[in-house]
Parts: structure tokens; C-alpha cells; sequence
């Protein structure tokens, strides 16, 4: 573009120049905007597996991957050295940051560039990249609906659309309460089982062992371990483009206020797990921490550093009388398989790989896997590592059943409109219950600019 | 901004030396011209394109811009940039003339060069680094100046960014980013104000503050119009300090804060690139306009 700009600018002079240069400006500008209303046609080849797949020309295959994941990309090269593989990290879309969104985006008007096989840490990938045809469908015959069968039920939910799976469903994140054991000994605490007591131990632990915590609420995904848990209907997806948003319902308002308590009385941080503050300060305080399954190994075992033998794993709390026990979920990631690869053989391979295979998620995976024999390895892994007290199978698989149905994924990230409504009100001293209303006007707003139906009630 | 001082510092030398006058002139220039056609006028022209069209290319008249103004965060988003551009501008005349008078005052006692150097040396961090540097900074946590701001009542990172302290906050990282260049600017211009006159004034009896109230700030006056113009385009399409914050703070404080950031979500978010294409030619018209008044009101282009 620049050679033939230098080539048309030179062969002028004087005050033609610059109306050549004008001239070729917008001759350039009109050649690039044909350029990307065209080129609808694409290769011969027709359709197979559901789509329509591009010239399959081989070459590299190139995964992205969050630096978490980054280790089961580098494992599968190491195993695979054939595979000619360029591994690149990037934020993996935390906390709905939209980085492959943008970036899938730019690649479509280009007409290029795209990944053949993705990580995202969100579930709700599909929501826009169905829509893009970026996403490759995957139970039309490139992955056997046997292999498929072999995901925990329900695990691949967020990845169907119309009964058409668009990817593959990394890890379960539903919500569990971690707790010190060696501490709950020493003080002579019961682990709770209903959010009353829970609640009630937290007062406790406030006055007798002050600094202390029984929870943080300082991360975009809190209302995903407490209100989804609670069966909060800030988030009833119920349909492609609509969702029913009410976070003023009793539930919300009871967990809400149960979280109020809580913060006043300092035993529920308002630092993220993973701020620095909470790791100088914090750390080396947790009592009881409700949280996703990845919790354990990401967290405690990972950036907290805690010692061996002393953190376990009990059921989420209840509130009493409650007879259909509800728990949150907290992102899982997903898997997906572009459309426009050239590569499919090879990216379905490391695609089938990286999601059921023993040798990554069933021993290297820090969360519990979602397909179900990689996750029984990975329990006996934990168990066996001697790093947590007591059974942690039982409540995690326990917990796998129980995620509350009511709660979906939008296009919209939850975990950001909180952040961006909530968690600054709740920095400056407000109550959660107190801005409850404003959350749900933020998600309503956020839900139509993305051409959602809305229902408030 | 560099570009231009260049072009000022070449332009009489070479009508002094080449033997065919304006030869190289026209060679750095047409070496700009180029990337100003493809990185500036084909993408402006790209955009109007777009801000008028819909998503098949058919023209839609003013729609992406009512579709832009009905957005809810259209609004506040031009609220928080109108504030930011008084924080930012006010920081930058003020401070900006200020410090470059003073530099001048220190030039005989050496110390200016260092300080000259030094005010420059943020300026040279590319502007995405620069920012970094800041969001440590505003860590209570693991800040070098956490004396500071636990003094003024903030233990947490949440707290320093309250939504509040944003305006104040963008605008300390501005100008300590893109201060220093303009600093430089000034200082270059005072240079250029003949001796003799600020010597006959001494020999007046006016004193440092008169000398700069009566004849260096007013012979300074076309280079601070030129100076806000440029800021004022510049402010208006604020993008990096906002959105790197709301990356640092997994999205507490900066989301959807500026304009560019609307536009911005609006092309890759909603996969609306006409809505997005509208925004951004309204601040080219903005930009445009206050460029004109300015350059209008002040004589920006009369001859001295």
C-alpha cells in the first residue's frame, strides 16, 4: 500500500500533488471498503460436519490460551512434537474483558488471523461467536457423539445453542466452602451447614479472633458464589435474546443482607483473592472461604501458598428449611474450535485432547474437570497429594449436581457490570442491599445495548 | 507534537542553506504526507464512510448517530470527558507555562538542562507503559508513595479509584505522561523571545513576575493556543488511562468512562462499527471546531 502511494506521489509535482495524493487517498479508501463488503466467496469445498469448513491447507495450528492453560498446550507439544504448534497467551477473556471478541472481530473484516483452537475462562462465548461464525459446531461429525456423552450431564450447557454444541466445556466451577480445618480444631468451630449458622460463626469469629475471614465478596464473580447460590434471579436467561432480570426478589434481598452483616463486621473482605492486598494482608487469615472448585488449587495451593494438611472442603451452606440445595457456579472455561481453521484434523485432535485426556486434566488441571473420567482421575489425584483434610470428592461431586439452573449466560458479563456498579459502592461504604436496585437498572441497560429482551420482574 | 517542532526548527534553516530552496523541506514533509494519508485521512475518510452507512452499506443518514445518543452511557460518558478536558487543560496551561518560565529563569545556573531532561523522560515512555507505571502507583499496596496516599485516607486500590477521583486521576497521569514534551516546547519558544527585549524591560525595573505577565506570556500566547489545541483534540479522545484501569481493576472504575471507549464497544462489544464510526466523527467535528475558534480568535497564522 505504501510502495504504490510513494510510486503515484513521486511522478507528480507542485500543486497537483496534492490532489493526486488526495485522489489516491480516497481511490485507496474506497478499494478497502469494497474490499471488506466482498469476499463472500469462499472455497469450493461444500458443506460437512455442519459448516461450511475452509481449504484445508495444513500449516501451524495456533491455540490460544490463558497462562493457566498455557501448561496443557505445552504439554500436548511436548507428547506431539509432530505438530508443528504456536502457542499464544493471552487474558483468556477474565472477567468478560471481550479480548477475543474484539479480536475475532477485527479478524472477520480482515478476512483472517484467527485461532484454530481457543481457551476462554467465560462460558458464554457462544452468546456472540455462534453469531460471527467463528465457532466450528462440534456434535455434527467432528468430535464422536460417544466422546461427547463422556462430559459431566448438563457440563456442555453453556456451549448448546438450538442443540447445536459450539464448544467444549474445560472445568465445573460450582461453589463449595473451603475452610482452615487446623483452625476450626483449634478455635473449636463447626463447619456450617446453613447460612444461618454461617452467619452466626462469622459474628462469633468477629469478636473473638478479629482479622480474621469466613468469606470475600471483593471479586466481580461475588454475586456468582453468593446470589447465584442463594437462587438470586439477577440473571434468568431465557432465550437466545431474552432474560429476566429481578435482583430485588427475597432471595436476593436475604443474601444480600446476610453479605451486609458480614462486611460491616470484617470477616467478608472486600479485597479480590487475587490483589495484592489480600495476599499481604489476608492470605494467612482465612477461616472459611465459599468458592469455586478451582479455588483449591489455584488459590490456597497456588498463590496463598498455604501449608499441607490444613484446608477442606464441606457442602455449601443451605438456608435452613431449604429442601432443594442450590450452589453457585464461577466461570469453567470453554474450549473452542474456529470455523475457519485450516487445520481441522489437527485442532480437532488437540481440541479432544486437551478436554478429556487423563494426562492434562485428569493430573495437571488446577479445576475439577467436566468430563466426568478426567475428573474422577483428578480426584484421586487430590486425594492422594495429602494436600487437603478429609473427603473432598464427595462435596465437589455433590456440588457438580447442584448449580442452580436459574442463573445463564448472556452476552453481557455479569462479572463486569458488578464491578462497574457494585464494587465501587460497596469501596465507598454502601450496603449491598442498598444497591441492589442500581444493579439491576445496570444489567438491564447492559442487556438491551446488546439487543436483549428485557423482563423486570 | 513532535512532528511539528521539527517542522518549525527546519523550516528557516533550510531556506538559508539549500541551494534549491525547499528541496529537503518538501522531502521530510512527503515522507509525513504519507503516513498522514494512510494513518490519518484514509481512516477519517473510512470512518465517514461508515458513520453514514449501515451494516450493508447502504446509506442511513444521521441513524448511527441517534443510535449513538440513545445509548445509555453516551451521556454520562461526554459528562466525564467535559470534566476531565477542564481538570486536564487548566493542569496544563498553569503548569506547563509555569514551569517552562521557570526552567528559563534557572538556564544560567545549569540546572535546567537536567530538569529539562528529566521532565522529558515520561514523555518518552510510550503512552500504554507510562500508564502501567501509574497503576502501580495507585496501589496502596505495593505503591513507592503509599505513605502518601494512606495519609489522605486510602488503604485500598478500591478506594483510590472511587469513581470521584477519576477526573483527577486521569489528569495526574496525562500530564505526567505528555507534560514534559510541551515543557520542552515552551521552553524552545521562550528562547526565541530576543534578549534585548527582556533586557530593556529589566533595565525598566520589572521584576521576574512582570517580565513574564507583560512580555513572555503574552509573546507565548500562540504557542499555548497551539498547545490546547492539540491538548484539547487529545483530551477529547481519551482511551488508554481509562481502559488500562478498568483492565488493572478487573473493571471497577474507567469502564465505558470515555467516549473512544463507547465508540470502541461499540465496534468489537455490539459488533456495531457504523454506531462506532458516528462517535468518532463527532469528535472530529468537535476536535474541528474549537481548533477553528481558536485558531480564529487568537490570530494563530498572522504573520509576527
Amino acid at each position: 500500500m505504501n510502495a504504490k502511494l510513494r510510486a503515484e506521489g513521486a511522478s507528480r509535482t507542485g500543486a497537483g500533488r496534492r490532489a493526486g495524493l488526495l485522489a489516491v487517498g480516497s481511490a485507496l479508501a474506497l478499494a478497502t471498503i469494497a474490499a471488506c463488503s466482498s469476499g463472500t466467496g469462499g472455497s469450493s469445498s461444500g458443506t460437512q460436519n455442519g459448516f461450511k469448513p475452509a481449504a484445508q491447507t495444513g500449516g501451524t495450528l495456533t491455540v490460544w490460551v490463558d497462562s493457566t492453560r498455557l501448561a496443557a498446550a505445552q504439554l500436548y507439544q511436548k507428547q506431539n512434537p509432530n505438530v508443528k504448534m504456536n502457542i499464544v497467551t493471552y487474558d483468556g477473556d477474565a472477567n468478560g474483558s471481550n479480548y477475543l471478541q474484539t479480536k475475532v472481530s477485527l479478524f472477520n473484516r480482515t478476512r483472517g488471523g484467527w485461532p484454530d483452537v481457543v481457551f476462554s475462562s467465560q462460558n458464554n462465548e457462544t452468546s456472540w461467536a455462534v453469531q460471527a461464525g467463528f465457532t466450528a459446531p462440534l456434535n455434527k461429525g467432528l468430535i464422536p457423539d460417544s466422546t461427547l456423552a463422556g462430559w459431566a450431564t448438563g457440563a456442555n450447557a453453556p456451549c448448546t445453542v438450538n442443540g447445536t454444541l459450539y464448544c467444549l466445556r474445560n472445568d465445573l466451577s460450582q461453589t463449595v466452602l473451603w475452610y482452615n480445618s487446623k483452625l476450626m480444631k483449634q478455635w473449636g468451630y463447626q463447619v456450617p451447614t446453613t447460612w444461618e449458622q454461617y452467619q452466626a460463626l462469622g459474628e462469633k469469629v468477629a469478636t473473638e479472633h478479629p482479622g480474621y475471614l469466613v468469606g470475600d465478596a471483593g471479586d466481580t464473580f461475588a454475586p456468582e458464589i453468593y446470589l447465584w447460590a442463594g437462587k438470586c434471579g439477577a440473571n434468568q436467561i431465557t432465550g437466545p435474546k431474552a432474560v429476566t432480570v429481578n435482583t430485588t426478589s427475597a432471595a436476593c434481598t436475604k443474601m444480600a443482607t446476610l453479605l451486609d452483616a458480614l462486611i460491616k463486621n470484617k470477616t467478608i473482605s472486600l479485597s479480590s483473592v487475587f490483589s495484592s492486598d489480600f495476599d499481604k494482608n489476608d492470605a494467612s487469615k482465612v477461616l472459611m472461604l465459599p468458592g469455586p472448585a478451582w479455588y483449591g488449587g489455584a488459590l490456597f495451593q497456588g498463590t496463598f501458598k498455604t501449608p499441607a494438611g490444613q484446608i477442606g472442603v464441606a457442602p455449601m451452606p443451605q438456608w435452613s428449611g431449604d429442601t432443594a440445595p442450590s450452589v453457585g457456579n464461577v466461570g469453567g472455561g470453554t474450549w473452542l474450535l474456529s470455523a475457519h481453521s485450516a487445520n481441522l484434523k489437527a485442532a480437532t485432535a488437540f481440541l479432544t485432547w486437551v478436554t478429556t485426556s487423563d494426562d492434562y486434566q485428569g493430573k495437571v488441571a488446577p479445576g475439577y474437570p467436566a468430563y466426568a473420567a478426567a475428573a474422577k482421575t483428578w480426584l484421586a489425584g487430590q486425594a492422594a497429594s495429602g494436600y487437603y483434610v478429609g473427603d473432598i470428592a464427595g462435596p465437589l461431586q455433590a456440588a457438580a449436581n447442584q448449580v442452580w439452573p436459574g442463573w445463564g449466560y448472556g452476552q453481557f458479563s455479569q462479572e463486569a457490570i458488578w464491578a462497574a456498579t457494585v464494587t465501587p459502592g460497596l469501596n465507598a461504604g454502601k450496603s449491598i442491599v442498598s444497591l441492589l436496585p442500581a444493579w439491576q437498572s445496570a444489567i438491564v441497560n447492559y442487556a438491551r445495548s446488546d439487543g436483549y429482551q428485557v423482563t423486570t420482574s | 507534537m513532535s512532528a511539528a517542532t521539527t517542522n518549525q526548527a527546519g523550516a528557516p534553516r533550510s531556506t538559508r542553506r539549500a541551494p534549491w530552496p525547499g528541496r529537503a523541506g518538501h522531502g521530510f514533509v512527503a515522507a509525513y504526507l504519507l503516513l498522514l494519508i494512510a494513518f490519518g485521512v484514509v481512516p477519517t475518510v473510512y470512518a465517514v464512510y461508515f458513520a453514514f452507512t449501515d451494516g450493508d452499506g447502504g446509506f442511513s443518514g444521521l441513524s448511527n448517530f441517534a443510535t449513538a445518543a440513545r445509548d445509555f452511557r453516551y451521556l454520562p460518558a461526554i459528562g466525564h470527558v467535559a470534566l476531565y478536558l477542564v481538570f486536564w487543560l487548566a493542569a496544563l496551561v498553569i503548569f506547563v507555562v509555569g514551569l517552562s518560565l521557570l526552567l528559563h529563569r534557572l538556564s544560567a545556573r545549569g540546572v535546567s538542562r537536567a530538569l529539562r531532561f528529566l521532565y522529558y523522560i515520561p514523555g518518552a515512555l510510550a503512552g500504554a507503559a507510562s500508564v502501567m507505571v501509574w497503576l502501580f502507583l495507585l496501589d496502596p499496596t505495593v505503591s513507592p508513595a503509599s505513605f502518601l496516599l494512606r495519609a489522605l485516607g486510602y488503604d485500598t486500590f478500591g478506594q483510590v479509584i472511587a469513581p470521584g477521583h477519576l477526573p483527577i486521576l486521569f489528569t495526574l497521569i496525562a500530564f505526567w505522561t505528555g507534560a514534559g514534551g510541551w515543557i520542552v516546547v515552551m521552553y524552545g519558544a521562550l528562547n526565541n523571545i530576543p534578549h534585548d527585549l527582556i533586557e530593556a524591560a529589566r533595565i525598566d525595573g520589572a521584576g521576574a513576575w512582570q517580565t513574564a505577565r507583560r512580555i513572555q506570556i503574552p509573546l507565548l500566547r500562540k504557542w499555548i493556543v497551539y498547545m490546547v489545541i492539540l491538548a484539547f483534540a487529545g483530551g477529547t479522545q481519551l482511551f488508554v488511562e481509562p481502559q488500562l484501569l478498568s483492565q488493572a481493576s478487573v473493571g471497577v472504575a474507567g469502564r465505558d468512562y470515555s467516549l473512544n471507549q463507547l465508540s470502541y464497544d461499540f465496534a468489537f462489544q455490539n459488533n456495531d462499527v457504523n454506531t462506532a464510526a458516528a462517535i468518532s466523527v463527532e469528535l472530529l467535528v468537535v476536535g474541528l471546531v474549537v481548533a477553528a475558534l481558536f485558531v480564529a480568535r487568537s490570530g494563530f497564522f498572522d504573520a509576527d
